[in-house]
């Protein structure tokens, strides 16, 4: 059986998986900003923000009060 | 970045446009229906002050008008619903284009149209099941509990719809189906006593509002980011190409 010709070291062969674990942290990344901003305009417990997100929230049926 | 950069500016597009249009939408729908439930609580609260030491119900954590900044009825309170609605449709976004690109779907409108349709049926059918939209004025479980559950629903919906769609073995889609129906099986917080002055009719019409106006701006946010995320990933792709050329 002959070796297959890539070489793990060489940029042509470890260029397309830096790239792919890359895509998947930013993913990711944009999933987590995602989740904080419902998390803060969504379900913060915070008075005025919550008063100020009121109708948003019924409206999104989060739970609210 | 310019994974990450293509995804923001889809969101933020996206969540800009339907946060505007779901708003125009609440206008005739959810919020005259809020404005007039608002009616049932504040005559309730005068009528029955006592009723707020009854330690098992918390239906007034906040009293409108009693504590806290508020924003005025109005512009000025419509205003903030629409800047919220827009923050929220940016953050829905941000889960649904991320969503997509983690399990390397081809953007296109019609991928994240289905996307936004999964979306739907985690974060707002599902949960919604358990706590149905709520008007002001409806006594309800201790908040923190409901969030959780509302939290873990979505989550768990979120994970079976994806293995449904993902896997295709017998076993997983026993553990997919079996994911979607565990929070249902543990149920939702619930009062015992649910007594209310707002009239079920209005609640009923609420519920109804609620969700096809939720239905229709999922299935638009979905087909805009995937229809955005296309262009702008395109784009840096070019300006990559350029800069090694």
């Amino acid at each position: 059986m002959p070796m297959p010709a890539t070489n793990v070291l060489s940029p042509a062969a470890s260029k397309p998986a830096t790239r792919a674990a890359s895509t998947t942290m930013q993913a990711l990344f944009a999933i987590l900003f995602g989740a904080l901003i419902i998390g803060v305009a969504g379900f913060s417990h915070i008075e005025a923000v919550h008063n100020a997100a009121h109708d948003t929230r019924h409206s999104n049926a989060f739970p609210c009060h | 970045m310019n994974v990450f950069r293509s995804i923001v500016f889809s969101a933020v597009l996206s969540g800009l446009i339907v946060g505007i249009v779901v708003t125009a939408l609440q206008q005739f729908g959810t919020v005259p229906l809020i404005l007039q439930a608002e009616i049932y609580e504040k005559a309730t609260d005068k009528a029955a002050p006592v009723a707020h030491s009854d330690a098992a119900a918390v239906p007034h954590e906040h009293e409108h008008g009693d504590e806290g900044w508020e924003p005025a009825d109005g512009f000025e309170r419509n205003a903030f619903t629409a800047a919220f609605n827009v923050i929220d449709w940016i953050g829905f976004g941000l889960l649904l284009n991320g969503a997509f690109v983690l399990f390397r779907r081809s953007a296109t409108w019609r991928e994240g149209f289905l996307w936004g349709l999964g979306g739907f049926a985690a974060i707002m059918l599902a949960p919604g099941l358990g706590l149905p939209p709520e008007l002001p004025g409806i006594p309800a479980a201790p908040l923190g509990p409901r969030q959780i559950w509302w939290i873990g629903t979505a989550l768990a919906t979120a994970a079976g719809l994806g293995l449904i769609a993902f896997r295709r073995t017998p076993a997983l889609a026993v553990v997919a189906v079996a994911l979607i129906v565990a929070p249902h099986l543990i149920g939702a917080p619930q009062l015992a006593d649910l007594h209310t002055e707002v009239p079920e009719a209005l609640s009923h019409r609420f519920v109804v509002t609620v969700l096809v106006t939720s239905f229709v701006s999922w299935a638009l946010l979905g087909a805009l980011t995937g229809a955005f995320y296309r262009m702008f990933s395109r784009q840096e792709e070019r300006a990559g190409t350029a800069a090694f050329a």
